[in-house]
């Protein structure tokens, strides 16, 4: 029911912060009871555009049009008011409140919490989200905590509903239950800004689409009329190569890992229990699995940063499970952890320092206890050579890249050592298209030359297209691993918990 | 009694050795709640003791002295906040400056006023319930900060459990990305909450200067400036766990005063240096499990926040 009246008129919005504009001359229109998709890559500006629909941001230049009339909301509480919500990708909810206060906190002026718990029930069930408005969100699932936020927007009955990409952290059949709420809310003439990158989700929802590249429109099409391989290449605006796969010889096991249960150090964090897997070498062993299921644990666990029974962990054999980073590394296994600045890498040293604190074992970078630097020097080089780092030098501190660029580095420094256990958590996590494609085929290449590779990852069309063998960790318990050859996607969503007992909505149906 | 010691009067006095330490806990508890870790409390308390007690003396009334010494903490949290939330200056070492900073300046100003008595503080005249035997001693017979303080310590759990300005207080607290994403000035709110935290601070000075010993004399605070951050630590950031925690080292050092009065055969120096003791043990105790205590702080305590674009 998406008539010609519109709701949202953009019109020559340019927004430029220092050394960077964000967005330049950007136009779109956003109809009554429209589906539209926001396109791009990182980086590429959606996250800027919606900043200043909702009110945090304010253009440089260009008008905003709300129902005809001139549209500046100068903070969210005025962009609320108007009857814009938006649900964030991350970074609004807080974790120790319960569901009931956090609500209340996106809401002006919020009834007392009795009646407001009994309205979060009552919209809850309306569109088949169930919620306990008692609880603390820190214990809730990824989707339970997505359901919280589009309560949150529903109560104040939007007229405009930004969704800045929800789905990231959903399983299969918590992308479907979603989807027949937004379509409710289509129906009943709410419309709906759908932020993402994940091209078959936008053919499935949405009615209109903006591709934004480096700060600009390139185009605009109606999703359903496209491929999905051809938005992709209006996104990057390049033609895609898919990593190639040398079949490897798949050799004796490499990385063993048996009843493993481990407590979580990390708080609100979930603890392994009895994971069990093997890995061989020529392997690609990818493990999927909605966030805070045991990933991050299951990284320190296999990196050696938690330590286990000896024998919990083996690599070619050998029980390393007691052993710490430095032990194992030498033992052939290197790790890149999920978080960069801060985890990965010391945001405030040089890269060449950077490159030492994981390379110095295995690289021979020191001698006697002294620093060997043109050695290490050279080895970072090396690393922004072979990955295509863009930085002026090694002296650059980590924290001066961008994010893909220090993923780039990150990975690649854990790859050049030679390694023949790789562990991977999120290898491709905010690097745009070319560059994930270059990080997968190093991986592949690896894999070929004999390294076995854990691979966990959020993104399941990633995992399908590196890994050989398929897992999914729900609640800190991993499935039983299978090859990928012949997995449906309603396998691998069952694997990774399904809908964590959510209902399927039960109106609008 | 216990070894000459009159539990009536232990009970009495320990309320009243806790007033200080009780109230700029509370205040700290805030400034915590916030996102902020304000090390800077002795240094706080130390303002409020001799800018109250010069008030005080000055004008001869000790209303106005206990203002005054509010006044001086929250303007020396001031520097804190314009230091730590304009700034951004690492939170830790403004806190610690701040401390040593407080301790020269209040030496400074207090110079000519060593040795002088400040105007008396009256107790409230309960009349007859103070003749209650036992009772009338433990509860009737104080000055008006005892109750003030446990009153302050009410205030606080209500406001930040039922109010809506806790609730952002709160939220601030654990993220302050996510209150920021929803349009709430982190910033403002935290320095808000450090002013509040420097005049309690300021006031529980002011009340060592002017009730508990009462005159002015170098480093008058001796250290009841951390132990008001180690109340916060130890009631897991709960209020009414503060007033027991405050109670609690009141108790400890009214008890080695009269157990030094006792002729106990202990040496004085460790029953004075017990209350130390005691608050080093329990922040060990308290941070070392990864415990509930551990969960309970803020998430974002002492980090700085700098709007992203």
């Amino acid at each position: 029911m998406t008539s010609d009246a519109a709701l949202l008129r953009i019109e020559g919005v340019t927004k430029a912060y220092p050394g960077v504009v964000a967005n330049s001359d950007v136009s779109f229109t956003i109809h009554e009871g429209e589906v539209h998709a926001l396109l791009g890559e990182n980086g590429a500006g959606k996250s800027t555009l919606v900043k200043m629909i909702y009110g945090l941001v304010k253009p440089d230049q260009g008008r905003m049009v709300w129902r005809g009339a001139p549209y500046a909301p100068a903070k969210p509480s005025a962009a609320r008011a108007s009857g814009v919500a938006m649900v964030f990708q991350h970074f609004s909810l807080f974790e120790a409140l319960s569901v009931a206060e956090n609500v209340a906190l996106g809401m002006e002026t919020p009834p007392p919490m009795r009646e407001l718990a009994a309205r979060i029930r009552a919209v809850s069930e309306e569109y088949g989200l169930p919620l306990d408005p008692s609880r603390m969100v820190g214990d809730l699932s990824a989707g339970e905590r997505q359901r919280v936020e589009i309560i949150r927007c529903l109560l104040q009955s939007p007229k405009l509903l930004i969704m800045d990409e929800p789905t990231s952290v959903l399983t299969p059949q918590e992308v479907e239950i979603l989807f027949k709420t937004l379509r409710q809310l289509k129906a009943e003439g709410t419309s709906i800004l759908y932020i993402s990158h994940k091209l078959e989700e936008i053919r499935a929802l949405c009615d209109e689409a903006t591709i934004l590249r480096r700060g600009k429109v390139v185009a605009t099409c109606t999703p359903r009329e496209k491929t999905a391989r051809e938005m992709a290449e209006m996104m990057v605006g390049a033609t895609l190569t898919p990593p190639e796969r040398r079949a490897g010889t798949r050799g004796e096991v490499a990385l063993g890992v048996s009843d493993l249960s481990v407590p979580s150090p990390i708080p609100f964090g979930t603890s392994l229990k009895s994971v069990s897997f093997t890995v061989a070498r020529g392997e690609v062993l990818g493990i999927a699995g909605v966030a805070g299921n045991g990933q991050d644990e299951l990284l320190l666990a296999l990196s050696g940063e938690l330590r286990s029974d000896a024998d919990r962990v083996r690599i070619h054999g050998r029980p390393v499970g007691d052993l710490g980073p430095e032990a194992r590394r030498r033992a052939g296994l290197v790790a890149a952890p999920e978080e960069r600045l801060g985890h990965a890498a010391a945001p405030n040293m040089s890269l060449t320092e950077n490159a030492l604190l994981t390379g110095a074992t295995r690289q021979g970078l020191t001698r006697r206890g002294f620093i060997d630097w043109r050695k290490t020097e050279a080895f970072a080089a090396a690393v922004i050579r072979d990955f295509d780092v863009r930085t002026p030098g090694t002296h650059v501190a980590a924290r001066a890249l961008s994010g893909g660029n220090l993923q780039k580095f990150v990975v690649g420094r854990e790859l050049s050592q030679s390694p023949e256990v790789i562990v991977i958590n999120q290898p491709t996590w905010g690097v745009d298209a070319a560059a994930a494609a270059a990080i997968r085929q190093a991986i592949l290449d690896r894999a070929a030359q004999g390294a076995a590779v854990v691979v966990i990852s959020q993104d399941l069309d990633e995992l399908l297209e590196i890994a050989d063998s398929f897992a999914a960790l729900n609640e800190g318990r991993l499935s039983k691993p299978r090859p990928v050859a012949g997995l449906t996607v309603d396998e691998i969503g069952l694997m990774m918990g399904g809908a964590h007992g959510m209902e399927v909505a039960h109106h609008g149906a | 009694m216990f070894g000459g010691i009159d539990p009536a009067l232990l009970i009495a006095s320990l309320m009243v050795a806790s007033v200080p330490i009780l109230l700029a806990a509370v205040g700290e508890l805030v400034v915590e709640k916030a996102g902020v870790l304000n090390l800077g409390v002795e240094g706080m308390m130390i303002m409020g003791a001799i800018c109250g007690f010069i008030t005080a003396v000055e004008t001869g009334s000790p209303t106005l002295g206990f203002l005054g010494g509010a006044a001086g903490g929250a303007a020396l949290s001031l520097l804190f906040a314009a230091l730590t939330q304009v700034m951004q200056a690492n939170q830790v070492a403004s806190g610690l400056a701040l401390t040593l900073f407080g301790l020269g300046l209040s030496s400074l100003l207090g110079q000519n006023y060593v040795g002088i008595k400040p105007p008396h503080t009256g107790a409230v005249p309960f009349g007859p319930l103070a003749d209650i035997p036992f009772l009338g001693r433990v509860v009737f017979g104080h000055d008006p900060f005892v109750y003030l303080s446990i009153i302050a310590v009410a205030a606080v759990w209500a406001f930040l459990k039922f109010s809506r300005g806790g609730l952002i207080l709160r939220a601030v607290g654990e993220s302050h990305d996510a209150a920021h994403a929803l349009g709430y000035k982190v910033v403002r709110i935290r320095m808000l909450a450090i002013m509040f935290g420097g005049a309690m601070a300021g006031l529980g000075g002011a009340y060592l200067s002017l009730v508990r010993v009462p005159q002015w004399v170098d480093g008058i605070t001796a250290g009841a400036g951390w132990i008001a951050l180690a109340i916060v630590v130890f009631a897991s950031w709960k209020p009414w766990r503060a007033l027991l925690g405050a109670w609690l080292f009141g108790g400890i050092t009214v008890l080695q005063l009269n157990l030094q009065a006792a002729q106990v055969g202990i040496p004085v120096e460790y029953l004075s240096m017990s209350p130390y003791l005691i608050t080093i043990l329990v922040l060990v105790l308290m941070s070392s499990g990864r415990g509930k205590a551990a969960l309970n702080a803020p998430a974002c305590l002492g980090q700085n926040f700098h709007a992203a674009r």
